[in-house]
């Protein structure tokens, strides 16, 4: 059965990092159609987190089109790998990663790349802004 | 025994400029609230913020000076019998008789409550692990708290009220404790309360928040609406108020930028998006603690002022 986990301290809301869970555990292969996820209550005392909070989560993979509930027997995972990420986001991603290796062998930290795209998006905008 | 479930559509707790004062001291003033039935609220403040002075009122143990206060409808105002019967406490410590079984806590329970369910103590208590027959004195902390909890939810009142739980346990009997507590809550549709000022592990547990400092209510509503409501700005340090996209609550300088937590205000977020400026969503610890960070100045404003009519929504 699949389970959760939560990092306290990421700064993410915990409802949508149940929801990326899915999403990445779908991508990487560890969730595929029909697996069910566990209950609400197997969440909420799995990782003692309020179960309005996995309700929400749930309800947000279901409109994703990513899970969907079965009355009584629980919530199933509908949507394929493919269906996470259209292929134009997926060559987007495989670019972004080689651009992250290059820039960890340049000896860049997580905060400095954090940094570096916030300062390109910021030059971005001031461009569109004179144009 | 019946337990009437009028008041369906009544929130579960109302106060209403709900005040109380001990001689000159006032401990709550101005407490305007309303938390809808089914929330899980973490109350959250300092030592001597009034968390308890409002839990009390809750509760149905303290008067209140000023105001009233409602659960599920019924006021502060009517006989304290019906009151204590919609509310499950769990004092801070965890108040039991240390010379009596498990067995005995559990007869004295039944005794006092009508609505006592002996089904559920007994199950909860097995599903534990805990022996009927031990001594509470034989009992470890976490085992305490536990049977505490569980004589507050074998009341089956509609509203629990936990006032800090946790604070005596250490940590792996905190997480247990808190997991089984939210494993209980399950399908109930029970309101919870739970008074804090471990700001760090309530995050998962809550989905609404109130914040209480000096007396004070600083900030009140669903968790996720507060958090999409501010933002942590990064600002030149030059940056003065009147120009950020909203509410200064808390503000940081350093040599050359501020950080500053906003309340958004949408008639202001026209100007948000200047360059040189970083705007990332607000954390629950980082919004939290900015609001606990504002008070010195406003509570000794507000002290001397008669009381204000703002009310934090």
């Amino acid at each position: 059965m699949f389970r959760f986990r939560l990092d306290g301290s990421s700064g993410v809301p915990p409802y949508l990092q149940l929801v990326h869970q899915v999403r990445q555990s779908l991508l990487l292969g560890y969730l595929q159609e029909g697996d069910r996820l566990p209950t609400v209550k197997d969440v909420a005392s799995d990782l003692a987190i309020n179960p309005n909070t996995v309700v929400k989560a749930y309800r947000q993979l279901e409109h994703e089109g990513l899970a969907g509930g079965r009355p009584g027997q629980g919530t199933f995972i509908t949507a394929t790998a493919s269906e996470v990420l259209p292929e134009a986001q997926q060559a987007l991603r495989a670019s972004l990663e080689e651009w992250l290796r290059t820039a960890e062998q340049a000896g860049l930290s997580d905060e400095a790349v954090t940094a570096l795209i916030a300062a390109a998006r910021h030059d971005m905008r001031q461009e569109k802004e004179r144009v | 025994m019946a337990q009437d479930d009028a008041g369906g559509d009544a929130p579960a707790l109302r106060a209403d400029r709900l005040a109380k004062r001990y001689g000159k001291v006032w401990a709550l003033r101005d407490c305007t609230l309303e938390v809808p039935a089914g929330a899980i609220v973490g109350l959250v403040g300092p030592n001597g913020a009034g968390k308890t002075t409002l839990l009390e009122m809750v509760i149905g143990l303290l008067k209140p000076t000023e105001g009233q206060v409602s659960v599920f409808g019924v006021t502060s105002h009517a006989h304290v019998a019906a009151r204590l019967a919609r509310v499950g406490y769990l004092a801070q410590d965890h108040p039991l008789y240390r010379d009596f079984s498990v067995a005995d806590m559990f007869r004295l329970g039944r005794s006092m409550n009508p609505s006592w369910d002996q089904g559920v103590a007994e199950a909860r208590i097995d599903a534990l692990g805990i022996p009927l027959k031990r001594k509470v004195k034989a009992l470890s902390g976490g085992q305490q708290a536990q049977v505490s909890l569980t004589m507050a939810l074998a009341k089956r009142a509609p509203l629990l009220v936990l006032d800090e739980p946790v604070s005596s346990l250490d940590p792996v009997a905190r997480l247990e404790f808190m997991r089984d507590l939210m494993a209980s809550v399950v399908g109930t549709g029970l309101t919870v309360i739970i008074a804090s000022h471990v700001v760090s592990e309530l995050e998962r547990l809550c989905d609404w928040l109130v914040v209480l400092n000096g007396g004070r209510v600083q900030l009140a509503g669903p968790t996720d609406d507060l958090l999409t409501a501010h933002r942590l700005l990064i600002v030149p340090r030059a940056t003065p108020d009147a120009e950020l996209p909203g509410f200064p609550v808390h503000r940081t300088d350093s040599d050359r930028h501020s950080t500053v937590l906003v309340r958004i205000d949408l008639a202001r977020q026209a100007g948000q998006q200047r360059p040189g400026w970083q705007a990332d969503p607000a954390g629950f610890e980082q919004l939290v603690m900015a609001y606990l960070q504002r008070r010195p100045q406003t509570a000794a404003a507000e002290d001397t002022a008669p009381t204000a009519t703002e009310v934090t929504r």
